[in-house]
């Protein structure tokens, strides 16, 4: 044993690198598997691509012609216009249910949690038809005196469209999960920064809007942004009540002339527009938010900095003080 | 005695006052019948072992802990509470902002506010809880941030401030609210050793400059120096309480004795 152990180490030592070790040139170590991998990833890549720009099935002639269909185009901005909406409206609901949520006052802890628990057990398409039937619950809506007379009235399915009812049963749905984001996220504000904000003297109202929102709102960015994407393609269920929007558009088209496939890929590909660019979107926003910096500029930093009080030999003279021991005599 | 200078004028009522102070979380009994008086102008530092309930008392003065028991008065007003009909009843929260607006607090890990600039950090309070102009507010906050060494960073970000520099922005955010009264928990405790010197001899300066403060501290030549009096707690009690010299120097409890052994 001790023998292999002696041989092993005097074999080592032959291995040592000599003086010149330190003057020689450093060469990059071959990476063969990394650009194997690429080759590979790559051929499956181009393989799937000519499959597909090959496939009779899709037909890409066909999806050239109504790519910039006007039906198309006009049921892509209903697709935008309801998603800008109903996230809208999601993000008015969910800050006061957000704020319920961290509410002292019990009551209003209930009455976020119940909005939370229901909205987000109630499948979207239930309450997508409800709301586009809400004239069989209330037929006439008016402004009036709750059991008392009516001032003025109309009739519910006047005043509600197929539109204003998909961007309600959108915005109400997505304000649940918003304000769950937002919960989230104003607790994620370190527990200092309320401490300071107190101590100041500021009012609860003055430290949300100024303290707490401004870096809760930060933290939330990202996900709200990854609800937001998911809402464009929620809003396809709208289909149902017959709202003119992107997919719906792309299938009265495949009902008269049966070109189901290429229709289905001019809607996905608009689709895929709208997604990038709120994915641009979200990442010039999270990268602004990351450099702002709210500031009180004025420029008389020169001035004072020339004529600054501060004198490194005043400060730190403690420090020269005796130390405990000696002090006791000289006192 | 009787015939010392001193006792022919009363004594000044103290500007703040702490009697019997309770907390307790969770029936463990954390800060236990805490008193304490500082004059105007006194500088008073708080000395003791870890998790002897020194910081909590603190955040107790200014009412960011609720105490359990006892009463806090500053300049004679009670501090959380008013007095109805005999009773003590709590303030409202706005009653309770203006209360707080005249204490100042530095943290021990500074709690600089990240989304705005050093100088937006100082003046934001004044600005938006005394209502004050920006423009004298700014040129306050510059004076402030001059007298703290930090002029030249009134535009950077916190985050691009070293342990130091923030603390400095910290003190100088605290005083632009103009407190009576200034508490320091640990105000050097996350820092570098070779950054504690500039941040207490910023407090140094101010104490020497007349201004009243409580500090936590673990410097105990920092303490020696510039306190006038010293207070040792240990187990959320007061055990000893003195001029400087006395506590530091030929403490009397053997507590006191043994902490001080084990920190010199
Ligand atoms: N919010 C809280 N909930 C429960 N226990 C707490 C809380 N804050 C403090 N404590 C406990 O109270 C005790 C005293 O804490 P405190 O921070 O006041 O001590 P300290 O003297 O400041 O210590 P240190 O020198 O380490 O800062 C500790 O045992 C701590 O665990
Ligand atoms: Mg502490």
């Amino acid at each position: 044993m001790i023998r292999d152990l002696v041989t092993r180490s005097e074999q080592a030592a032959t291995d040592r690198p000599g003086e010149e070790a330190w003057t020689l040139p450093i060469r990059p170590r071959r990476r063969i598997g990394y650009w194997l991998v690429a080759l590979v990833t790559c051929l499956c890549i181009a393989l799937l691509i000519a499959s597909l720009a090959t496939n009779k099935a899709m037909q890409w002639g066909v999806v050239g012609t109504y790519l910039f269909n006007s039906q198309i185009l006009h049921g892509a901005t209903i697709t935008c216009e309801l998603t800008v909406f109903s996230m809208i409206l999601a993000e008015l609901i969910a800050v006061p249910i957000a704020l319920f949520r961290l509410s002292g006052n019990a009551f209003l802890r209930v009455v976020g949690y119940l909005y939370v628990w229901m909205f987000r057990s109630i499948p979207l398409l239930v309450l997508l038809i409800v709301w586009f039937n809400i004239g069989l619950f209330y037929p006439r809506i008016g402004f009036g005196i709750p059991y008392g007379p009516v001032f003025v009235s109309a009739s519910t399915k006047q005043l509600v469209t197929a539109l204003d009812a998909a961007v309600a049963a959108l915005g109400l749905n997505e304000a649940a999960y918003s304000s769950e984001i937002l919960r989230t996220s104003i607790r994620a504000v370190a527990a200092g920064q309320r401490d300071a904000a107190k101590a100041l003297g500021m009012r609860s109202t003055v430290m949300f809007r100024r303290i707490i929102l401004p870096q809760a709102v930060k933290i939330a960015i990202p996900p709200l942004g990854n609800d937001t994407i998911g809402m464009v393609k929620s809003t396809a269920l709208v289909a149902f009540i017959a709202v003119p929007d992107l997919l719906y558009s792309s299938q009265t088209i495949y009902e008269s002339n049966y070109e189901v496939v290429p229709l289905l890929i001019v809607a996905s590909i608009w689709y895929i527009v709208i997604v990038t660019v709120l994915t641009i979107i979200q990442s010039l926003l999270e990268r602004w938010m990351d450099r702002s910096m709210r500031s009180a500029a004025r420029p008389n930093v020169a001035k004072l900095a020339a004529g600054s009080l501060h004198s490194r030999e005043a400060f730190g003279a403690w420090r020269t003080v005796p130390g405990l021991g000696e002090s006791e005599t000289d006192t | 005695m009787s015939t010392s200078p001193a006792s022919e004028s009363p004594a000044p009522d103290p500007l703040l006052t702490a009697r019997d102070v309770v907390k307790r979380f969770h029936h463990n009994c954390v800060v236990d019948h805490v008193s304490l008086d500082v004059n105007e102008g006194e500088t008073v530092c708080v000395i003791g072992p870890s998790g002897s309930g020194k910081t909590t008392f603190l955040r107790c003065i200014n009412y960011l802990e609720k105490p359990d028991g006892g009463v806090i008065s500053l300049a004679g007003t009670l501090i959380g509470y008013k007095i109805d009909k005999g009773h003590l009843v709590e303030l409202r929260p706005a009653a309770l902002a203006r209360q707080r607006a005249q204490i100042g607090m530095v943290f021990q890990h500074f709690n600089l506010f990240p989304h705005l600039t050093v100088l937006a950090n100082v003046i934001e309070a004044p600005l938006r809880v005394l209502r004050r102009k920006r423009s004298e507010l700014e040129d306050e906050a510059m004076q402030l941030l001059a007298d703290v060494g930090l002029a030249d960073k009134a535009h950077a970000a916190p985050s691009q401030l070293s342990g130091g520099q923030q603390q400095r922005v910290a003190i100088a955010r605290a005083l632009a609210m103009k407190p009576r009264v200034m508490l320091f928990d640990e105000p050097t405790s996350a820092l570098d050793p070779e950054l504690v010197g500039e941040v207490l001899g910023v407090i140094e300066k101010l104490t020497a400059a007349g201004l009243t403060s409580v500090v936590v501290t673990h410097e105990m030549g920092f303490a020696r120096h510039v306190a006038d009096r010293v207070v040792f707690m240990d187990k959320g009690q007061v055990v000893e309480t003195g001029a400087a010299q006395q506590v530091l120097g030929s403490p009397e409890h053997q507590r006191t004795r043994e902490f001080l052994a084990k920190v010199l």
